[in-house]
């Protein structure tokens, strides 16, 4: 797998990255480099192993339907920019 | 194929319309999927929200088990597939209503497979429709653009809600299919009290697929239209679209592949502006989460407790109480309304208790503004009524005064009946004499009657019927005036 300098570029789009030009081949040389250390995964022979998604020996930690939280929106509101009431406020997307 | 199919004729020749539905539905829960804030609708803003749901650093989901117990249970109704083992991925996009710049959701391991229901159409054909999957995923916040100039405002106390959101094959063939089967899937979930239903607060909403083909044509283009926040509009948005694909492609253009709006004053689709990266979402399995295991005696035990569903009730009404395939339809498509039927006829004629629930009950109720739970007739005094009609102690005809009575003041049918002595004349020497009375009053009629105008009959009738006050024995009036003139 290898990266071009376009898809560099709409990765960075997608992440809101901004990117200046002479930048986005450096980025694709170091990505390759990175996906290619990866990629030595694929040498070994999976075909009978099934997948594995947990080494924890954990299950999955559920909780009851129970109401124990909120109540905080100053809490949730302290790092909002500039808040309008008890909203967030950014500038206007509209459809 | 059904006569239900939507077939547009255009100038080139025949078009069949192909629709998808994606619905999603809150489900019903105290807390949200992934947090222990609360889910209720009309809260103050931003009360609503936990650290969690807010996707401040270093929090951590931890599911609610009631939210996939739900999903289970949805998924079990829809005669779905249960997958024991599930896995919940990131979607990534950036919107301001979604603080985490993901929303966790499952993609290619969901929690319920393929499933079938079967839908009602007006001719009274029905057709079973594919359901594709249904998986579990977070709602976002909510983005309101009229408060203020030049900014959105953002409240965050449904982002982290659960929602399910249920994907459809693409069976449906038309607008109709489309509102009936989101009809159905609502009224499953809401005798499941899996989800509320709600759509004008927006706790079930549909996205809709919708292409053109010449009959038997391979898949059209389609175009997706976002977010329909009712059936009828759903309904609308599917015609407009498949008219406006026609004449689009008969002009000589092609369908985009597109994410569309509904503006419901205009009754129109259009472009959305801002989605055209949107689809590369980048998914991938969500490490702040192992993958959901269920086992399937967790699977039996919600099946066991599952209540009857609408078509198992509809044929059970049908065989045990005789009504009619479209009356039990009515009567079963919410828990509340079969609830309140059974009561009624309990021991009683089945389809003169549903005639009076589904014409007159539910007349009054439209007329008033008001729904059956907050029905001034309780079902126990419907069927009191019904008692009097049946064993003849009032007539159909004061019955409806009664009923109206009844409606006004919430009062029991035979306290009423006794209060303003409407009982029903059934004795014939009480009739007697209102019947001699008449035809004396009216000697020329009597004349006309005995010449040959035999349609006379029904005037006599009329007329002793009023002299009663609505009260004789109708059958007995007919009996004893025939007796009388044809003497």
């Amino acid at each position: 797998m290898s990266l071009d300098k376009a898809t560099v570029s709409h990765i960075a789009k997608l992440a809101r990255i901004k990117l200046a030009d002479d930048r986005q081949d450096v980025l694709a040389d170091e990505l390759n480099s990175i996906l290619g250390w990866v990629e030595q995964l694929s040498a070994v022979d999976t075909g009978d192993t099934p997948p594995l998604a947990n080494v924890t020996g954990h299950d999955l930690p559920e909780r009851e339907d129970v109401v124990n939280d909120g109540d905080i929106a100053a809490r949730v509101l302290a790092n909002a920019p500039d808040p309008i009431d008890a909203f967030f406020a950014v500038p206007k997307v509209i459809e | 194929m059904t006569g239900s199919a939507m077939i547009i004729t255009g100038a080139t020749g025949d078009w069949e319309v192909v629709i998808g539905l994606e619905v999603h539905a809150q489900v019903l829960s105290a807390a949200k999927l992934f947090s222990g804030a609360a889910t209720s609708f009309g809260a103050a803003p931003n009360q609503q929200v936990s650290l969690v749901d807010a996707a401040m650093p270093g929090m951590l989901p931890v599911i609610n088990k009631h939210c996939v117990a739900q999903a289970v249970r949805t998924g079990l109704g829809i005669n779905a597939k249960i997958n024991l083992v599930s896995v919940f991925d990131r979607k990534n996009y950036f919107y301001a209503d979604l603080p985490q710049g993901y929303q966790i959701s499952q993609f290619t391991q969901p929690i319920v497979g393929e499933g079938e229901i079967e839908i009602l159409l007006a001719d009274g054909s029905s057709k079973s429709i594919g359901i594709e999957r249904l998986h579990l995923e977070q709602d976002a916040g909510k983005l309101m653009h009229d408060q203020h100039p030049a900014k959105s405002v953002v409240d965050l106390n449904r982002s982290g809600v659960a929602l399910m959101e249920i994907v459809s094959k693409p069976d449906l063939r038309s607008p109709e299919e489309a509102g009936a089967y989101v009809t159905k899937l609502r009224s499953i979930m809401r005798y499941l009290q899996t989800c509320d239903g709600n759509m004008e607060q927006g706790s079930l909403r549909a996205d809709a697929n919708v292409s053109v083909r010449r009959p038997g044509d391979p898949l059209g283009t389609r175009c997706e239209i976002k977010n329909v926040n009712s059936i009828k509009f759903l309904m609308q948005a599917i015609d407009y679209e498949a008219r406006r694909q026609v004449e689009l492609i008969e002009d000589g253009g092609s369908v985009d592949q597109e994410t569309r709006l509904f503006d419901a004053n205009s009754g129109t689709t259009r472009t959305m502006r801002s989605k055209e990266d949107a689809h590369d979402y980048r998914y991938f399995p969500d490490p702040d989460l192992l993958p959901l295991v269920i086992t399937p005696e967790q699977v039996a035990a919600i099946k066991a407790d599952l209540p009857e569903l609408p078509d198992v009730k509809k044929a059970r009404l049908v065989t045990d109480y005789g009504v009619s395939e479209i009356d039990a339809t009515i009567l079963t498509e919410e828990r509340e309304t079969a609830r309140f039927y059974e009561i009624a006829s309990h021991g009683r004629d089945g389809k003169l208790v549903a005639n009076w629930l589904i014409s007159e009950l539910f007349g009054l109720l439209n007329k008033a503004g008001r729904s059956l739970a907050d029905s001034p007739v309780l079902p126990e005094n419907l069927g009191g009524l019904i008692d009097l009609i049946s064993d003849g102690t009032i007539s159909g005809r004061i019955a409806k005064d009664v009923f109206a009575e009844m409606f006004e003041s919430g009062e029991e049918a035979a306290a009423i009946v006794d209060a303003k002595g409407l009982k029903q004349v059934s004795d014939s020497a009480a009739i007697e004499p209102l019947i001699n009375a008449v035809i004396a009053a009216n000697a020329d009629k009597l004349a006309e009657y005995k010449a040959g105008k035999d349609k006379l009959f029904g005037f006599f009738v009329g007329q002793v019927m009023k002299q009663s006050g609505g009260k004789a024995n109708p059958q007995m009036v007919n009996q004893l005036l025939r007796q009388k003139l044809d003497a």
